[in-house]
């Protein structure tokens, strides 16, 4: 028997069995509305589902299944995780965000239990020095006492707690030391150790995920790797919003001339291949940047933001324009105020919604844009950790996979971590889209 | 007549549930009634009131998050409430067909119109697409619709919004059914629009003889509509009766004050001083938008503590020569003066105290208040704005104002204008204009998206605020009752013209311009005999859209 007719004969099997299940739902449960309305597809699908998990188990029981066997606890191990932080969201907290909680899906808990992680991996990465605690603590201060002048008693409120937890976890960090075990610039005599730690295998405890081809501990620089990229493309992302954001409404709110220069310079902007057109401009900005005296990097940032403030100047100006056109936009008008009191309180507030959708989004293509230019030789360079970088570096031993999975793992780690936090933020970016659109009726 | 008749529709102690912050809520506590075939039963009550769910209801539907929690809906033996989905899927569309509110939305705008009407008889087995078609041209032609032969071969934008209503009641008597609801059919239409909607609806159901539920806020419509009505308060049943005892005689206190509310009616003014000077004076102005002119050689005056009415229906210009006042929109031709002085066209280049001079209030309160601010910053604005007040100064004057319009300030100062009801949201609108202390507000259609109760006071504050405080009020409506409450001066206009103006009374008295005298016509009354005397008195011809083609 061959694999195709193996697989007819399976979706034959299944399609049969999906006429079943419903047949006996409906003697079963004496016709309840639930069985009794089901269209056949969704029968079948039930079906399919469980023929599914079925296939699932036998793989996972096979011996060469290694990748699979990961990827499938990996799942596991991250649901259980995310189920208990939302179970943790519902339980501790003002009632405001416990009910958030309890409304949110899980892949959303999952997303917001992962960008909580890699926020601390990047913020606490390396050590933090006492000077900077002392600065947060006076900018602390200002804060409490501005928000105490202008603000009502329950700002204020929320203010203070704020800056309290701040404090709290930046001197507890400041106690618990550097979360990366070395420097990412550091380099160990042995090279190449195997990821694991198991000495029988040629890995090394002190390493757990090895080190690489010139001796530097590949934890560590995964660790600095969130706190490069991460930051690298958060900031990024900030210049194209205000970029886009600050042009995009005004091309909304004046209209004319404005707008169709500004419009069609965008447009000319984006018929260019994204990626392309940054790495044309990176290799001009390579030559400049030694001569310059500027670190490359700082053109990275300037090239990715305006090549992407594009996309965000499309959105800000869609709505914008939406929003430009209701009757208290008007009356404002009417009342003489000026531009900007139009474009930042009576626009921004309506605009967060989508924008901050835009957002998370626009964070993983510039993340990845970062990732792929690195990969590339182009992006962040050595001697910081960067995940791009990393995955180029040990590509190679990806051809062990077959034989040396553990070996293999190591380029994978970086590159899982791009994933990960990809997912995440698509997650979180989903629930956040469905919950603002749930609202407008 | 109608006890006769079998019994089509029983719904028993109907309960409805919808979910809202994690709760379930009910919306209708028990709802109780029968229709026979042929009978017409008008729904009517606030919004918020129940009456769409329990119309959905009728058809064994709910929207989404709202469920049937208790009782019964039988439909010719079948309850609804239990029947499969493809039980259901016989009966909806075939028996039992739905006219939504809005044509325009409920159209799809990718598919002609007849292709969505046939759509319906086609699926349910009921006739081939020709024979469908052919039924389709011949209802259309019954509904009286212009270009029988053709107009069904249009796409949904290409026809006007009455057409697009009369063509949705023709796709809901495709299959012929027993029951139709009607969910505020005419309540988006002009009134000589609505007349003609009116007029072809009735006709329609009597000619087929097919039971229907009518549901609509506006009681003139429904007792022209309907043989009983029922009426609803917040998901109660407040009383039913046959139409002409509940017009007659209503027994609670909640349907009387329904009934008494077109009788707010303000004293008569003296006229003003031959040689006064206006406050606001329209002279001559022509208007376009683009290159496509729509105002043409528009004048009138607003005197102080004077409430001038503009009317007319939609499309004659009444809202843009409020733009043109403001100075949204400068006149291509003309002169504005305020209090005899000339304002500059444009409102960019008015002063900040001209600019304060006229407010302006909206029809939609939803889209007139910013989201995303607060009671207190909205009227707060203008305070600081035009009076430089800060702080505690501001807010005690945002309490006062609060207090003007008859909200209690610590209650909502700090709240959202979502969490406000309509007539709430409009007061703030008033309240926002107060702020900057006009001398003249125009007010744009707005009790027009309010219930009659929170309209009347609506109106009533205004009338207030206008002895108290001097205002002279535009008052932009298509609601001649509201002209009859408020009003001193009226001004019809139709296709940008001024057609008549003067003293309200002159107005209400005939003679009147062929076009006023058709408006005043087509007001419905409290009468049920109503559109049927009207119909005789004047033929089908000479109502609506027909009769101000010929004009």
């Amino acid at each position: 028997m061959t694999t195709w007719q193996f697989l007819l004969l399976a979706l034959v099997a299944i399609a049969a069995l999906g006429w079943v299940f419903r047949a006996v739902g409906q003697s079963v449960t004496g016709n309840a509305p639930f069985y009794r309305d089901m269209p056949y597809g969704v029968a079948f699908g039930y079906v399919l589902a469980v023929a599914a998990i079925l296939g699932s188990v036998w793989l996972y029981l096979q011996e060469g299944a290694v990748f699979f066997r990961w990827a499938v606890q990996g799942l596991i191990g991250f649901s259980v995780a995310a189920y208990l932080f939302r179970l943790l969201g519902q339980s501790v907290g003002p009632e405001a965000m416990r009910k958030l909680f309890r409304q949110m899906p899980l892949t959303a808990s999952f997303g917001i239990l992962v960008i909580i992680i890699y926020a601390i991996l990047s913020i606490f990465a390396g050590p933090i020095s006492p000077l900077f605690i002392a600065g947060l603590g006076i900018a602390a201060v200002v804060l409490v006492e501005i928000s105490r002048r202008s603000s009502t008693t329950e700002g204020h409120q929320v203010v203070v707690m704020i800056a309290l937890l701040t404090m709290a976890l930046f001197i507890i960090m400041f106690f618990v030391g550097p979360l990366a075990p070395h420097g990412q610039e550091e380099v160990f005599p042995r090279a190449n150790i195997v990821p694991g730690g198991d000495v029988a295998l040629g890995g090394d405890p002190e390493f757990p995920l090895g080190t690489d081809q010139i001796g530097r501990d590949i934890l560590s620089r995964l660790i600095y790797g969130a706190q490069n990229t991460v930051g690298i493309a958060f900031a990024t992302t900030c210049l194209a919003f205000f970029l886009g954001g600050t042009f995009g409404f005004l091309a909304a709110t004046l209209g004319g001339w404005l707008d169709q220069i500004l419009s069609r310079s965008v447009d000319v902007l984006m018929a260019i291949p994204a990626l392309i057109f940054a790495l044309l401009l990176m290799t001009i900005a390579s030559v400049w940047a030694p001569r310059l005296g500027i670190p490359l990097t700082f053109f990275m940032v300037i090239i990715i933001a305006v090549i992407d403030s594009t996309r965000v100047f499309r959105l800000a100006r869609a709505v914008g324009t939406q929003i430009v056109v209701m009757d208290y936009i008007e009356a404002a008008k009417l009342r003489g105020e000026g531009l900007p009191y139009l474009i930042f309180r009576e626009i921004l507030p309506n605009a967060t919604a989508p924008l901050l959708a835009e957002f998370g989004l626009r964070f993983c293509f510039v993340f990845l844009t970062i990732a792929s230019l690195s990969f590339l030789g182009l992006g962040i360079q050595p001697p910081l950790a960067d995940w791009g970088t990393m995955v180029k570096d040990l590509s190679q031993f990806i051809n062990f996979a077959q034989f040396a999975p553990n070996i293999a793992a190591a380029p994978l780690l970086a590159a899982g971590a791009i994933a990960l936090l990809t997912v995440a933020v698509n997650f979180v970016v989903d629930w956040m889209l469905h919950r603002t659109s749930g609202l407008k009726e | 007549m109608t006890k006769s008749k079998d019994l089509l529709l029983k719904i028993r102690d109907l309960e409805i549930e919808g979910r809202s912050d994690e709760t379930w809520m009910p919306i209708i506590n028990g709802a109780s009634f029968d229709l026979h075939k042929g009978e017409v039963l008008g729904l009517i009550g606030e919004s918020g009131a129940g009456k769409s769910t329990i119309g959905l209801a009728a058809m064994g539907f709910t929207r989404d998050g709202v469920r049937i929690s208790g009782g019964s809906v039988e439909f010719d033996g079948i309850n609804l409430v239990t029947a499969s989905a493809a039980q259901k899927r016989a009966l909806l569309g075939k028996r039992i067909a739905y006219v939504a509110q809005s044509a325009a939305a409920s159209f799809n705008p990718a598919h002609k119109i007849i292709d969505q009407h046939t759509e319906a008889p086609v699926q349910h087995g009921v006739q081939g697409r020709k024979d469908s078609e052919s039924d389709a041209i011949e209802l259309y032609r019954r509904l009286r619709l212009p270009n029988p032969e053709e107009i069904g071969f249009r796409y949904p934008h290409q026809v006007s919004g009455g057409q697009l209503q009369r063509a949705m009641t023709a796709m809901a008597m495709s299959c012929r059914p027993d029951l139709i609801i009607f969910d505020e059919p005419t309540t988006a239409l002009d009134v000589t629009t609505q007349i003609e909607v009116l007029a072809a609806i009735r006709d329609i159901v009597e000619q087929f003889d097919t039971a229907a539920i009518y549901i609509t806020h506006d009681l003139a419509v429904v007792a022209q509509m309907a043989d009983r009505i029922k009426v609803l308060l917040k998901g109660d049943e407040v009383e039913e009766a046959d139409t002409a005892t509940m017009l007659s005689a209503p027994k609670e206190d909640y349907t009387k004050s329904l009934w008494a509310v077109r009788s707010f009616e303000r004293p008569k003014k003296a006229a003003p001083a031959a040689d006064a000077v206006p406050i606001v004076r329209v002279k001559n102005i022509d208007a376009a938008y683009g290159t496509v002119p729509v105002l043409f050689d528009v004048s009138f005056d607003i005197h102080a503590g004077r409430t001038v009415a503009v009317v007319g229906e939609s499309g004659s210009g009444k809202s843009t020569a409020a733009r043109c006042i403001t100075g949204l929109l400068p006149p291509t031709k003309g002169v504005i003066e305020f209090e005899g002085v000339e304002m500059p066209l444009d409102y960019r280049k008015r002063t900040k105290d001209q600019l304060r001079q006229a407010q302006m209030i909206y029809q939609m309160a939803d889209t007139a208040l910013n989201p995303r601010k607060t009671i207190g910053e909205i009227i707060g604005r203008p305070v600081e704005f035009y009076g430089g007040l800060k702080g505690q100064k501001k807010r005690a004057r945002v309490e006062e104002l609060l207090h003007e319009i008859e909200m209690e300030p610590s209650q909502y100062i700090d709240r959202l204008p979502s969490e406000l009801s309509g007539g709430q949201k409009q007061r703030i609108g008033i309240a926002r204009a107060l702020a900057a202390e006009p001398r003249f507000i125009i007010c744009d259609e707005v009790t027009s998206a309010l219930d009659q109760l929170v309209a009347e006071g609506i109106l009533r504050l205004l009338a207030k605020l206008q002895d108290e405080l001097g205002l002279s009020y535009m008052f932009i409506t298509h609601d001649l009752a509201t002209v009859r409450a408020i009003a001193d001066e009226v001004v019809v206009m139709k296709d940008g013209r001024v057609v008549e103006q003067g003293p309200k009374a002159e107005m209400f008295m005939p003679p009147h311009h062929a076009y006023t005298d058709l408006l005043l016509s087509s007001v419905p009354e409290m009468d049920p005999d109503w559109l049927t005397n009207l119909l005789d008195a004047r033929g089908v011809d000479n109502i609506g859209d027909a009769a101000v083609d010929k004009m």
